[in-house]
């Protein structure tokens, strides 16, 4: 019960924060627009870390080349286990490719599973939402693998080896920690920037505002609403392929607790406000972490569960969020 | 009444008694079929899901109120019978299930009730969210033997302790047996069972009919409809959505106790998220507020998937061995999609409510059309007229 070991707790929690915060910004954008709970964006984190894993296996591991025979991939992976700037192309290419591969498959699933239900009562949208989990997490149980995956490559090294970046007092930060919030933050930033400043994300914030005037207005709804799912879910495959790189390792299942904990996250900041949902993150993600470090370890899921609760009681708009009257 | 309505009752009537006749005698050949005894505890099973399903239907079909954690008072059904049926089995000996019962049924309310207090607050899919951490909360406690009671993950009853059959179960099976055409038949303490589920839902099936015809069932109808409008019309909201959630939380109790006596054995395990997805999965398959179709829906999803493997295990029917484990493996793919594909080509189930197919949806497109043809119609006509006084 020393200062260093709260003040490493509070570390991982401020790391687990960041994955927290990146997830809860895919839930509170999409919230923004449909008002609906995209209840299978934890599904997309956890496809991020598979797509991911695949990728760096692909680019960086001398026995995949051999098990496929396939002679091309040898320059491809010498280039990127080469050097720094090889290892910077190949993080680059990793998360570059999974954020890209996910976010489509979040534009997908909007297009066949949630547009047909827009005008449905609001609760289709959700048991869709919960059907489209169900499937993606059946899926890769059955035709990927049903027992966790390591993060690692074939002959059990790590992809990226984290390093003590600096020391505070007798606590050791490492770079993936380093990383994991640096990314997120500046994540953050430029997607607050997007919504704020171009022309499409006004369109976004009108379409939020109100769908039908956004409409009238020239703004193409359906492309506001493809973009908010590419965006959301891309940033959901990144905090996955984080995830996977930092606890070392991919399980068909290991969306499911996450996802719930960065929607707590999403309206502990107020569902719909960006700069909420980051706050949440990070708040969630000490409590949480603090919680488990000096009350309970069993317990950790349960306290992310009271919080929630707690929230949605007594302040349901969420720290950043404006009360919102119902409409009649 | 006219000829057809006679002949439609007629035929009602005879479809009823062709199913109670079946509900009877298939059990019984099952039973008496060398090798197919075991089929009988599927349909035990499966009777206990109709009667989950019965209960989440309360809540979800006529309230309206998406509960994802319903799993929770099936659990604390469930673990308050064995606990408190384990203390005083000794003194109420066959019995103890007939009497825990009450104590299952008062554990799921109360639980209901508490839950249900502070969050019914809360709009549509932020009570989805809530009881389903509400339904994570239980679990995690269960398996943490929180208060040294549950004994975690190793479930109940602890050691070589069992639970009491219930009274009669023992005597029949040891005295009601004999040789027929298809094997030996034995009044099996799965058929006993089988007899207390259908009863139990034939029991809740009359009382939610009832209920769904009362005052409570209409002011369901008007809250789920449109709860400001409802509110306005002097419905109290409040009580309403407390009462459904209690009363559901009541069936999901009653449920469990008799889950926890069948099997003989209770763990965490069986409480998880993905069997309240599966109630869900039952209602939305079935037809939210409709009685019939929740049991053709707990029929599909949980039975004829069992009865299907249980038959080619048995060797009745053949099938290759690839095709069982498919059956088993691709189980909860299929049920995610079809709950997708369910959504937007037929979102009232496949045997929709009466009541819920004669309300009005303005948001549906094909009304808004008739209305503007009508209106169309009705201005050419006054034109028309105008013209050729």
């Amino acid at each position: 019960m020393s200062l260093s070991y709260l003040l490493e707790q509070t570390l991982n929690g401020i790391t687990l924060g960041g994955l927290y915060a990146l997830v809860a910004l895919g839930y509170t954008l999409v919230y923004g627009i449909l008002l609906m709970i995209n209840f299978a964006h934890s599904e997309l984190f956890m496809l991020g870390g598979y797509v991911g894993l695949g990728v760096l296996k692909v680019l960086s591991d001398p026995a995949v080349a051999k098990a496929t025979g396939w002679g091309f991939l040898e320059p491809i992976q010498s280039f990127f286990m080469s050097g720094n700037f090889g290892f910077v192309m190949l993080l680059v290419a990793t998360f570059g490719i999974s954020a890209i591969v996910v976010g489509i498959l979040g534009m997908f699933i909007e297009r066949f599973a949630y547009r047909p239900l827009r005008h449905a009562p609001r609760l289709a949208p959700l048991i869709s939402a919960i059907g489209v989990s169900i499937f993606l997490q059946n899926a890769v149980l059955l035709w990927i693998d049903s027992k966790q995956l390591p993060y690692t490559r074939v002959d059990g090294s790590a992809f990226v080896t984290a390093k003590t970046a600096f020391t505070i007092g007798s606590v050791n930060v490492s770079t993936m920690q380093v990383f994991i919030v640096v990314t997120s933050l500046v994540l953050l930033a430029l997607l607050d920037t997007f919504v704020s400043k171009t022309r499409i994300g006004r369109a976004m914030r009108a379409t939020s505002q109100d769908r039908e005037a956004a409409g009238l207005m020239g703004v193409d709804i359906n492309r506001v609403i493809a973009l908010a799912f590419f965006i959301g879910p891309a940033l959901g495959a990144i905090a996955g392929v984080f995830n996977g790189m930092y606890y070392g390792s991919v399980k068909f299942n290991m969306g499911f607790i996450p996802g719930i904990k960065s929607f707590t996250a999403a309206v502990i900041g107020g569902i719909g406000n960006l700069r909420g949902a980051m706050l949440g993150g990070f708040l969630l993600g000490i409590v949480e972490s603090l919680a488990s470090g000096f009350l309970s370890n069993a317990y950790r899921d349960v306290v992310a569960f009271v919080v929630l609760i707690l929230v949605l009681i007594f302040r349901p708009g969420g720290l950043l969020g404006e009360a919102v009257a119902e409409k009649v | 009444m006219t000829a057809e309505a006679k002949m439609a009752r007629n035929k009602k009537r005879i479809l009823y008694t062709a199913i109670a006749v079946l509900m009877v005698i298939v059990p019984l050949v099952f039973q008496a079929s060398t090798g197919l005894g075991f089929l009988v505890r599927i349909l035990v099973i499966v009777g206990i899901w109709v009667l989950l399903a019965l209960g989440l239907n309360i809540v979800v079909g006529y309230a309206g109120l998406l509960d994802l954690g319903y799993i929770a008072f099936y659990a604390m059904g469930a673990y308050a019978g064995v606990l408190i049926g384990q203390s005083f089995s000794s003194v109420l000996g066959g019995a103890t299930y007939w009497v825990m019962l009450i104590p299952a049924a008062i554990a799921g309310a109360v639980t209901g009730l508490a839950l249900g207090f502070p969050v019914l607050r809360l709009r549509g899919d932020y009570l989805a969210i809530v009881t389903l951490g509400f339904g994570e909360i239980v679990r995690i406690c269960l398996n943490n033997n929180i208060f040294g009671l549950t004994n975690g993950a190793n479930g109940l009853p602890q050691g070589s302790d069992q639970l009491v059959p219930p009274f009669g179960a023992i005597w029949l099976q040891d005295n009601v047996r004999f040789e027929t055409p298809l094997g030996q038949f034995v009044f099996s303490q799965n058929l006993f069972w089988y007899f207390i589920v259908v009863g139990l839902c034939i029991g809740a099936i009359i009382v939610i009919t009832r209920l769904d015809d009362s005052r409570l069932g209409r002011a369901w109808v008007a809250m789920r409809e449109n709860e400001v409008a409802a509110a306005a019309c002097g419905v109290n909201i409040m009580t309403q959505k407390l009462w459904a959630f209690s009363l559901g939380a009541l069936s999901g109790g009653v449920a469990g106790v008799t889950f926890a006596y069948v099997q003989q054995f209770i763990s965490p395990e069986s409480f998880t998220f993905m069997e309240s997805v599966f109630v869900v999965c039952i209602i939305v398959l079935g037809g939210m507020g409709s009685i019939r179709g929740v049991i053709v829906g707990a029929l599909l999803i949980r039975g004829v998937p069992d009865l299907i493997q249980g038959l080619a295990v048995a060797g009745v029917l053949k099938l290759p061995g690839e095709a069982i484990s498919m059956i088993t493996g691709y189980r909860f793919l299929v049920f995610g999609l079809l709950m997708v594909v369910m959504m937007a080509v037929r979102p009232q189930g496949i045997i929709p409510s009466s009541r819920r197919a004669r309300e009005l949806h303005p948001e549906d497109d094909s009304i808004l059309a008739d209305e503007d043809q009508s209106l169309w119609d009705l201005e050419h006509r006054e034109q028309s007229s105008a013209h050729n006084p």
